[in-house]
């Protein structure tokens, strides 16, 4: 009861709590339960002490932490969104609290944000605050947060989430990789994305954007922002920008792209030719990247010209971020039903063409398994948009609950295809195999497999 | 030859809608009917096709697309017989209004009775729908609601999902048939694929088997199970 005598706060007896609605959400089944973490910590204080905004925090921080741990010790998860959910419900400016002091990049865009988070963090040096677990909303930033106290901090965010992040945790930089249809059954489409981010960069003049200025959408964010340092970046995905994003008549595109409304690709700084040289101010910049694919030197860029604005020499930079060569269990060769596999993620139609251009300079073998559940999006229509074309002539083994839409998309691309509707029909022996999976495909494979 | 006319992919397209060219065009050639696709993007002229495609689009975009159709002879194709195959935003832009942001109606083509205002909310998911004796499955991602005029018969009668209203699903006017299921609906269903080259061709073809149709049945089991 210290507390009280202490703070001066009306109190509430443990016994009388009622849990908030989020909160009952969360102990719902089928839920991470935070149920242990709850006892540990109502047990621990007694009081309610809501009213506290200091303590309301260091409440929020425990709990985070409690939760995080209980998920983790009942086997349920990694538990980072479970505890970062808590925490907010406790003190909705968590999220601000935590970053108050310390040098925060932010990474955001439909492809690449993951991988180049890690590059961020690799390059960077030293300790790094960041959600290397791709918890990538709010709960998931908060619970980095608590886990780390660097003063370093890269974050990777949604793209629907990046205004509500950017006001939060006050950026250095912000990264804004490109924009392109990602999981239209609940994703916005691109063009209110673009809006809502151009929105967001009036709103915060001060921050550093390093934006691609080879993506309409993107230029059409950031344009007019004082401090922007522009990325140009050859190959790019562009159905979605197939028309102005400023005045909606048709954009030419030859090597730079331009409207007749005067709207053009800006000038850029930062650039990959089209060997893969990174080339920043003017002069290249040796890098050998341990990541396969053009599209990661395209993210090494981005991730070498944002860390030059916290301080960070770019040819040190690079020399750390060399030494990348697996992000998640991704890009890096693992074991799986006695076989070694390259096992990639790809969730939308920009990145499977990027995978797909990688993938034939190989004479790997190709699986590929689709999925539909929530976290991938319901509707796998966006199949259709990808270039699977590409792959006539390849023979594909398709797995994954929607096989049979894959089969059936390649069957339309000349492709010949297996359907696999037990993995235990899968070839043994065949090695080297590429494996493609979208987002829980490629956690089952991920779970099921083990690094080389 | 087959010309089949894809219109306006650069803004109505959201969806993989390019898609349902691709399985018309490759279920023609499977059949050795020889194919063209025109892609008609904006700016490029109407061109004579025996297959119109119309697919969905995000709202400034269908605007767009709905003037420039609206200053071809498009109308006047429709009018005359043109086989068109509308998805979603297409619907719409063929009727006579539909609702735009901030619940404004704009004028649609009036090739078809049919009012699109905005819906209680926006609908999201698998749909399953009668028409005659098939079931057309696939994924709906709209606000509308469409009412359609007396004289307009719907394409299907809603099982799943919401279709115009919950209860039926697009339109069949003349030779233009209309649903909200948007994307490679043609992929789903590969008998609506045939019905369509059918009209455009002028006569029946051979039955194709292919895998697309294990797809339909898992999809139209998964459907009709829930």
């Amino acid at each position: 009861m210290f507390l009280r005598d202490k703070m001066r706060a009306p109190i509430m007896v443990t016994s009388s709590f009622n849990f908030p609605p989020s909160w009952k959400r969360l102990l719902q089944k089928g839920q991470p339960s935070p149920r242990l973490a709850l006892l540990c910590f109502l047990d621990s204080i007694s009081v309610d002490v809501m009213a506290i905004s200091s303590l309301r925090t260091a409440v929020a921080r425990r709990a985070v932490r409690l939760t995080n741990a209980a998920v983790r010790f009942t086997g349920r998860g990694s538990g980072t969104v479970a505890g970062g959910h808590v925490g907010l419900r406790i003190d909705p400016q968590l999220l601000g609290k935590l970053s108050r002091g310390r040098t925060v990049i932010l990474v955001s865009g439909t492809n690449g944000k993951t991988t180049t988070s890690a590059l961020v963090r690799a390059g960077w040096g030293g300790v790094v605050a960041s959600n290397d677990t791709g918890a990538n909303m709010p709960a998931g930033h908060v619970a980095a947060l608590v886990s780390s106290t660097a003063s370093a901090v890269v974050l990777e965010v949604d793209e629907a989430w990046l205004d509500v992040v950017v006001a939060a945790t006050a950026p250095k930089v912000v990264v804004l990789l490109n924009l392109s249809r990602d999981q239209l059954d609940r994703a916005s489409e691109v063009r209110q994305l673009a809006q809502r981010w151009r929105d967001m960069v009036a709103a915060h003049p001060d921050v550093a954007y390093v934006a691609n200025a080879s993506d309409p959408m993107v230029a059409y964010a950031v344009d007019g922002a004082p401090l922007v340092f522009w990325v140009e970046v050859p190959r790019g995905w562009r159905e979605d920008a197939r028309s102005c994003p400023r005045c909606t008549a048709l954009l030419t595109f030859d090597t730079t792209w331009h409207c007749t409304c005067g709207f053009a690709q800006p000038l850029a700084t930062t650039s990959i030719d089209e060997r893969g040289e990174v080339v920043l101010d003017g002069a290249a910049l040796p890098l050998a990247l341990g990541l396969p694919g053009f599209f990661n030197r395209v993210n090494a860029a981005f991730a070498v010209r944002a860390l030059s604005l916290v301080g960070v020499a770019p040819e040190d930079a690079a020399a750390r971020v060399a030494g990348v060569s697996a992000v998640q269990g991704r890009y890096g060769l693992r074991q799986w039903r006695g076989q070694t596999v390259r096992l990639l993620l790809a969730k939308n139609p920009a990145g499977v063409g990027a995978l797909i251009d990688e993938f034939l300079t190989t004479k790997d073998e190709l699986w590929v398994a689709l999925n539909a559940r929530v976290a991938d999006g319901r509707d796998p229509s966006w199949i259709y948009d990808a270039p699977f074309e590409l792959l006539e002539g390849r023979a594909v083994w398709c797995l994954g609950d929607r096989r049979l839409d894959m089969a059936t998309r390649l069957h339309y691309a000349n492709v010949t295809t297996t359907v696999v509707d037990r993995q235990d029909d899968l070839p043994a022996g065949i090695t080297p195999v590429t494996v493609i999976a979208n987002y829980t495909a490629f956690r089952e494979i991920f779970e099921a497999s083990t690094p080389c | 030859m087959l010309s089949i006319g894809l219109l306006y992919p650069d803004l109505l397209g959201t969806y993989g809608d390019g898609g349902n060219a691709t399985v018309l065009a490759a279920r023609a050639r499977a059949r050795q009917i020889p194919v063209d696709i025109v892609a008609v993007r904006s700016g490029d002229e109407l061109i004579d096709a025996d297959l119109y495609l119309v697919g969905g689009g995000e709202d400034g975009p269908q605007r767009q697309a709905t003037e420039l159709l609206r200053a071809t002879s498009f109308t006047r194709r429709v009018d005359d017989g043109a086989v068109v195959f509308a998805v979603c935003a297409g619907l719409q832009i063929l009727g006579e209004s539909f609702a735009v942001e901030g619940d404004e109606s704009y004028e649609g083509l009036g090739c078809v009775s049919a009012v699109t205002t905005r819906g209680p909310q926006r609908r999201v998911g698998e749909m399953a729908t009668t028409v005659g004796t098939h079931t057309l499955v696939g994924f709906e991602n709209h606000g509308g609601l469409t009412t359609l005029g007396a004289e307009v018969a719907p394409l299907g009668t809603v099982v799943a999902g919401y279709g115009n209203d919950g209860v039926v699903d697009g339109y069949q006017w003349r030779n233009v048939l209309a649903t909200y299921a948007h994307g490679p609906a043609l992929a789903l269903n590969p008998w609506l694929a045939d019905l369509l080259l059918e009209k455009a061709l002028g006569h029946e073809v051979a039955p194709l088997p292919t895998v697309a149709d294990a797809l339909y049945r898992e999809r139209v089991a998964a459907l009709l199970a829930n």
